[in-house]
C-alpha cells in the first residue's frame, strides 16, 4: 500500500469533523484539494522538484492527527482564522499550489489557520514571535496553515520558531501563504531547532507586489528530516527579496531546502545565500532557481550556495539552477563543495588552537555569513550562540535534559 | 538604425551553406521499424550473428522504453515508422562489391571542403567520410596502418577485427543508458572506428565527416574509440545535412575508452541543418556521447562548438574512473532563430585524485533556447577529486532564452567543487568603446562573442578553430538591432 492510501481513508473518516471544527473559507476549498491530493499522491522522487526526498518513506508510519484547537489570544496582530475579524476568503488558499500533494493534504485537513495581518501603513514595533511546541505522548502529525497579510505600507519582523518537546515522533506539514501589498516591508525567519524523531514538510508560498522588500530567513539548526520549499513570485516592479538560508545537519539529518524564485516583471532584484555544514552521515539537499520570464528586464540576481563536507559519509547535491527569458538582465550563481581550508586549519594549530578548536571556529564562521545577515539584533547574538553550540554537539546534549527549558 | 535593419534583413535572407542535395543513386531500404529491418541492415553489412543478437536486444529493449521529456525543449512527435533506417549512396555492382566512388559523391564532399583525394586533403587529416548510412571513403588508412592504427568504418572493423568490437562495443554506452542510446543500439549504420596501440601517439587528426543526404531517413551513427595505454589520439567531428521542410532524426552514439596514461582530444563542430527562420524543418541532434577513462592518469577532452541542429539534446560525458584521470569539457553553444539546445556534460568521480572542468558558454539569439544541464558527481571513493565549472551564458535580443541547470551531487568530504554561472547580455560598456573607436556595432558584437568564446574556441585543433571561428560570426549575424 502506497502510503497516501492510508491519509485517503483518514480523510473519509475524518472530513466531517474536521469540516465542523473548522470555517467556511476553509471548508470551501477542502474537498477540491482533498480531490487534488487524491490524484497526485505524494511527490515521488521522479518529481524534479523532489529528487532528493522520498515523501513517501516519511508519511508511511502511522499518526495519530489531532484536531484539538489550542487556543490563541488574539492580539494585535495575530488570531485564528475561524474568528477572523475581516473576510480572508481573498487569500487562503490562492497562491498555495494544489497540485504539489503536500501542499494538497494540508489544504485537506487543516482544520484552522494561523492569520497574520498588518493592516495598512502600519509597523509592528516589535517582532512578531510565533513559538511551535510539538508535544504529545504518542506519535503526531501536525497540519500548520499560516496566512501572512502585509497590508500596502505595513511592516513587520516575524519569527517562527519550532521545536519539539517529547521523545515522540512528530511529523509536520506546514503551508504559509505571505501577502506583501505595495510598499510593505517583511522580515521573516523560520528557525527549527526539533529533534531527530521530527519530520518536517513545509511550503512557503510569497507573493511580492511593488516596491516591498521581503527577506525570507531559514535556519535549521537541529532536526530530523526537513524539506523546504519556498516560492516566491515578484508580481509588482521595484522590489527585492532576500533568500538566507543556514543548515547544519550531523548525524543521519536530512535538510533539503528547494527554492523558486519567479521574476515576472522588471527592475526587481532578488539574492539568495544558502549555506550548509554537512556531517557523520547526514545528508543535505540545495536546488534554488531564478525564473527571469520574458518581460522581466532590469532584474539583477544573485545566488550562492556553499557548502562544507565535514565528514566521509557525509552527501551534499546542489542544484543551483537559472531559467531566463529575458535579455537585459544580470544574473550570477555560484556554487562550492569543498572541505576545510586546510592552510588556515595549520595557521591556527601552529599558534596553538587545538585542532577540534580550529575546526570548530572555521564552521562558525562559515556559517557566520548567513547569521551576518540577520538585521534583528537580539536573534543575531542568539544565533550566533546557537550556532556555535550546535557545532560543539551541545544541542543533542539538549534532547535529554530539561534544565534550562 | 535602418542601416542595421537592413543588415538584418540580409542576413535574414541568407541560407544555411551546406543545404543543398547531392543526387545520387542511393539505395533505401523501406520505411519503418521491426525485427526484420533490423536483420535486412545487419544482411546488408554482412553482420555476425553475435552483432545482430546485440541489436535485436536493444531493439526489444526500446520497445518497452518511453521517449523521455524532461529536458527543456519539446521535440516533436517522432513518427519512427516513417523513417528509412538505410540508406546507401553508394553504387554496387552485380556481385554487390564496391566500386569506384560515384564522382557526385566526390563532389559533394569537396563542396564541403572535405577533399577524398588523398593528395588534396590538409596534410595531416586523416577523415571518414560518412554519406547517410554508409562510411564513402577512409583516408590515409595505409599510412596508419604502417603504425598499427586502426582507423575505419565501424562496419569494416566487424568484420576485420570482431574481437576489438565485440570487446568494447557497448561497454561504455550500454544499450540500456537512454531511449535512443537503444534505438541507435538497434539499427545504428555506420561510423568510425578507431584503436590507437600501446605507446603510439597518433601522427595526424583523424576525422570523420558526417553527411545527411537522403530524404526520409535517419542518421545512427556509431564511433568507437580506444585508446590503448600510453597512446594519444586528437579526433574530428563535423556534420552538416541538406534542408528541408520536415526534421530529420541523427541519433548517435560516441564511446570512447581511454587506457593508462593515454589522452583522447574529441572535438565537435556540429553544423546540421537548424531549421529556417520560422524554425520549421532541421535535424534532431539526440546523441549519446561518453568517454571512460579506465586507465590511470588518462586524459579525455571533449571540445564542442554546436551551431546546428534544430534540437540539440546530448551530454557528451567522463567516467573517471582510472586514479589521477582528467576530464575536460568545453562547449560553445549558439542558438538563433527557433534553435533549442539543452546540452552539458556529466562528469563522473569514481577514482582518486581525479579532476575535471566544465566551460560552456552558451550564446542565444533570435527566439531561441539555449541550457545548459551538467551533472558532477564525485564518488564515495573519489579521494581528493577536483570539479571546476563556469557555464556563462549571453543573451542576444528579447525573445530568447538562456538556463541553468547544473546537480552536484557529492559523496565525498575531500572534495572539492565550484560552479560559477553568469546570464546577461553584452555589456554595453563594451559596446560604446567598440562604437567610439569606429567599429560597427555589428562588428563590435562579433568581436565580443569572439572574444567571450576564446576560452573553448582555442582549444580546437588549427583548422577546426577557424571554421568555428567563422561558423560563430555567420550563426550570429544579424542578431543585432
Amino acid at each position: 500500500m502506497k502510503s497516501e492510501q492510508q491519509y485517503i481513508e483518514l480523510y473519509g473518516e475524518v472530513s466531517n469533523l474536521i469540516k465542523q471544527k473548522s470555517c467556511d473559507i476553509m471548508n470551501n476549498v477542502r474537498d477540491a484539494a482533498f480531490a487534488s491530493f487524491e490524484k497526485v499522491g505524494f511527490p515521488s522522487k521522479k518529481v524534479e522538484r523532489y529528487k532528493y526526498t522520498d515523501v513517501d518513506a516519511y508519511f508511511a508510519p502511522n499518526y495519530g492527527v489531532s484536531l484539538n484547537t489550542l487556543e490563541v489570544k488574539p492580539s494585535k496582530y495575530i488570531f485564528r482564522l475561524a474568528e477572523s475579524p475581516i473576510d480572508l476568503s481573498a487569500y487562503y488558499n490562492t497562491i498555495a499550489d494544489n497540485n504539489d500533494g503536500i501542499t494538497a493534504l494540508n489544504t485537506a485537513i487543516a482544520h484552522d489557520a494561523l492569520v497574520i495581518y498588518v493592516p495598512r501603513n502600519t509597523r509592528a514595533e516589535d517582532p512578531i514571535q510565533v513559538d511551535n511546541w510539538l508535544r504529545g505522548n504518542t506519535s503526531t502529525m501536525v497540519n500548520r496553515r499560516v496566512l501572512v497579510i502585509l497590508e500596502q505600507g505595513a511592516e513587520a519582523t516575524i519569527i517562527m520558531n519550532d521545536h519539539a518537546e517529547d521523545k515522540q515522533r512528530f511529523l509536520t506539514t506546514q503551508v504559509m501563504e505571505i501577502f506583501c501589498k505595495d510598499n510593505s516591508h517583511l522580515d521573516i525567519y523560520e528557525i527549527e531547532e526539533t529533534t531527530p524523531l521530527c519530520s518536517r514538510f513545509s511550503n512557503v508560498y510569497i507573493n511580492v507586489e511593488r516596491d516591498c522588500t521581503v527577506k525570507h530567513n531559514s535556519i535549521t539548526l537541529y532536526n530530523g528530516q526537513t524539506r523546504n520549499l519556498c516560492d516566491v513570485v515578484l508580481k509588482g516592479e521595484n522590489s527585492e527579496v532576500t533568500l538566507n538560508g543556514c543548515a547544519i545537519a550531523g548525524g543521519s539529518q536530512r535538510i533539503d531546502n528547494n527554492t523558486l524564485i519567479d521574476h515576472r516583471v522588471p527592475n526587481c532584484t532578488s539574492n539568495e545565500l544558502y549555506k550548509y555544514v554537512v556531517d557523520d552521515k547526514s545528508v543535505g539537499a540545495f536546488a534554488g532557481k531564478i525564473l527571469v520570464e520574458k518581460d522581466a528586464q532590469k532584474t539583477v540576481s544573485h545566488e550562492t550556495n556553499s557548502n562544507l563536507c565535514a565528514s566521509a559519509d557525509a552527501r551534499m547535491f546542489t542544484q543551483p539552477m537559472l531559467e531566463i527569458y529575458a535579455d537585459d538582465v544580470k544574473c550570477a550563481h555560484g556554487s562550492t563543495v569543498g572541505v576545510m581550508d586546510e592552510t588556515a586549519l595549520f595557521y591556527m594549530r601552529q599558534r596553538g588552537v587545538p585542532e577540534e578548536e580550529a575546526r570548530m571556529l572555521l564552521k562558525n564562521a562559515f556559517m557566520g555569513q548567513v547569521i551576518d545577515q540577520i538585521q534583528l539584533q537580539p536573534l543575531r547574538d542568539k544565533l550566533f550562540v546557537k550556532v556555535e553550540k550546535r557545532f560543539r554537539g551541545e544541542l543533542e546534549k539538549c534532547d535529554d535534559c530539561r534544565l534550562c527549558k | 538604425m535602418s542601416e542595421q535593419n537592413q543588415f538584418v534583413r540580409e542576413v535574414a535572407e541568407k541560407k544555411y551553406e551546406f543545404g543543398f542535395t547531392t543526387d545520387v543513386q542511393t539505395e533505401i531500404i523501406d520505411k519503418g521499424l521491426n525485427e526484420d529491418v533490423i536483420r535486412t541492415i545487419s544482411a546488408k553489412k554482412g553482420e555476425p550473428e553475435w552483432l545482430l543478437e546485440f541489436r535485436l536486444e536493444a531493439y526489444r529493449y526500446w520497445l518497452t522504453q518511453e521517449q523521455p521529456t524532461w529536458g527543456h525543449l519539446t521535440l516533436p512527435e517522432i513518427d519512427y515508422q516513417a523513417i528509412s533506417y538505410y540508406a546507401d549512396p553508394t553504387k554496387k555492382s552485380a556481385d554487390g562489391e564496391k566500386k569506384e566512388l560515384d564522382p557526385e559523391l566526390v563532389k559533394t564532399f569537396d563542396k564541403l571542403g572535405i577533399p577524398l583525394e588523398e593528395r588534396l586533403a590538409l596534410s595531416g587529416m586523416a577523415v571518414d567520410a560518412v554519406m547517410d548510412s554508409v562510411s564513402v571513403k577512409t583516408t590515409f588508412k595505409e599510412k596508419l596502418a604502417e603504425k598499427n592504427i586502426i582507423f575505419c568504418s565501424i562496419s569494416e572493423a566487424v568484420k576485420e577485427y570482431p574481437d576489438l568490437v565485440r570487446q568494447y562495443l557497448g561497454s561504455v554506452v550500454p544499450y540500456r543508458d537512454n531511449y535512443f542510446a537503444a534505438l541507435n543500439s538497434a539499427v545504428f549504420s555506420d561510423g568510425s572506428f578507431v584503436y590507437i596501440p600501446q605507446g603510439t601517439r597518433c601522427p595526424m587528426e583523424l576525422s570523420t565527416y558526417f553527411r545527411i543526404n537522403a530524404r526520409n531517413t535517419g542518421q545512427f551513427e556509431r564511433t568507437l574509440i580506444i585508446c590503448d595505454e600510453g597512446s594519444y589520439v586528437s579526433y574530428l567531428e563535423g556534420c552538416t545535412a541538406p534542408m528541408r521542410d520536415e526534421n530529420q532524426l541523427h541519433a548517435a552514439i560516441v564511446e570512447i575508452v581511454v587506457m593508462d596514461n593515454a589522452e583522447v582530444k574529441y572535438s565537435t563542430v556540429q553544423n546540421w541543418y537548424p531549421g529556417d527562420e520560422n524554425g520549421k524543418g532541421g535535424v534532431l541532434n539526440l546523441v549519446t556521447k561518453r568517454g571512460h577513462l579506465r586507465g590511470v592518469n588518462s586524459k579525455l577532452s571533449w571540445t564542442q562548438v554546436e551551431t546546428g541542429s534544430a534540437i540539440t539534446w546530448k551530454y557528451p560525458s567522463c567516467i573517471l574512473q582510472g586514479d589521477n584521470s582528467q576530464a575536460e569539457f568545453y562547449s560553445v553553444a549558439v542558438t538563433n532563430n527557433h534553435q533549442v539546445a539543452d546540452t552539458g556534460t556529466k562528469m563522473i568521480h569514481i577514482g582518486k585524485n581525479t579532476r575535471s572542468t566544465i566551460i560552456s558558454k552558451g550564446i542565444s539569439a533570435g527566439k531561441s533556447q539555449n541550457s545548459y544541464r551538467g551533472l558532477v558527481k564525485v564518488g564515495t571513493k573519489a579521494d581528493g577529486a577536483r570539479n571546476y565549472s563556469s557555464c556563462d551564458s549571453l543573451l542576444l535580443g528579447s525573445e530568447c532564452g538562456a538556463h541553468t541547470f547544473p546537480y552536484m551531487d557529492i559523496h565525498n568530504n575531500t572534495a572539492t567543487v565550484e560552479h560559477e554561472a553568469t546570464t546577461s547580455k553584452i555589456n554595453e560598456d563594451q559596446l560604446f568603446y567598440c562604437n567610439q573607436r569606429g567599429i560597427s556595432t555589428e562588428e563590435a558584437v562579433g568581436l565580443i562573442v569572439n572574444g567571450y568564446a576564446k576560452d573553448v574556441i582555442n582549444k580546437l585543433p588549427m583548422e577546426f578553430a577557424v571554421e568555428a571561428q567563422k561558423l560563430l560570426s555567420v550563426s550570429l549575424e544579424g542578431t543585432v538591432g
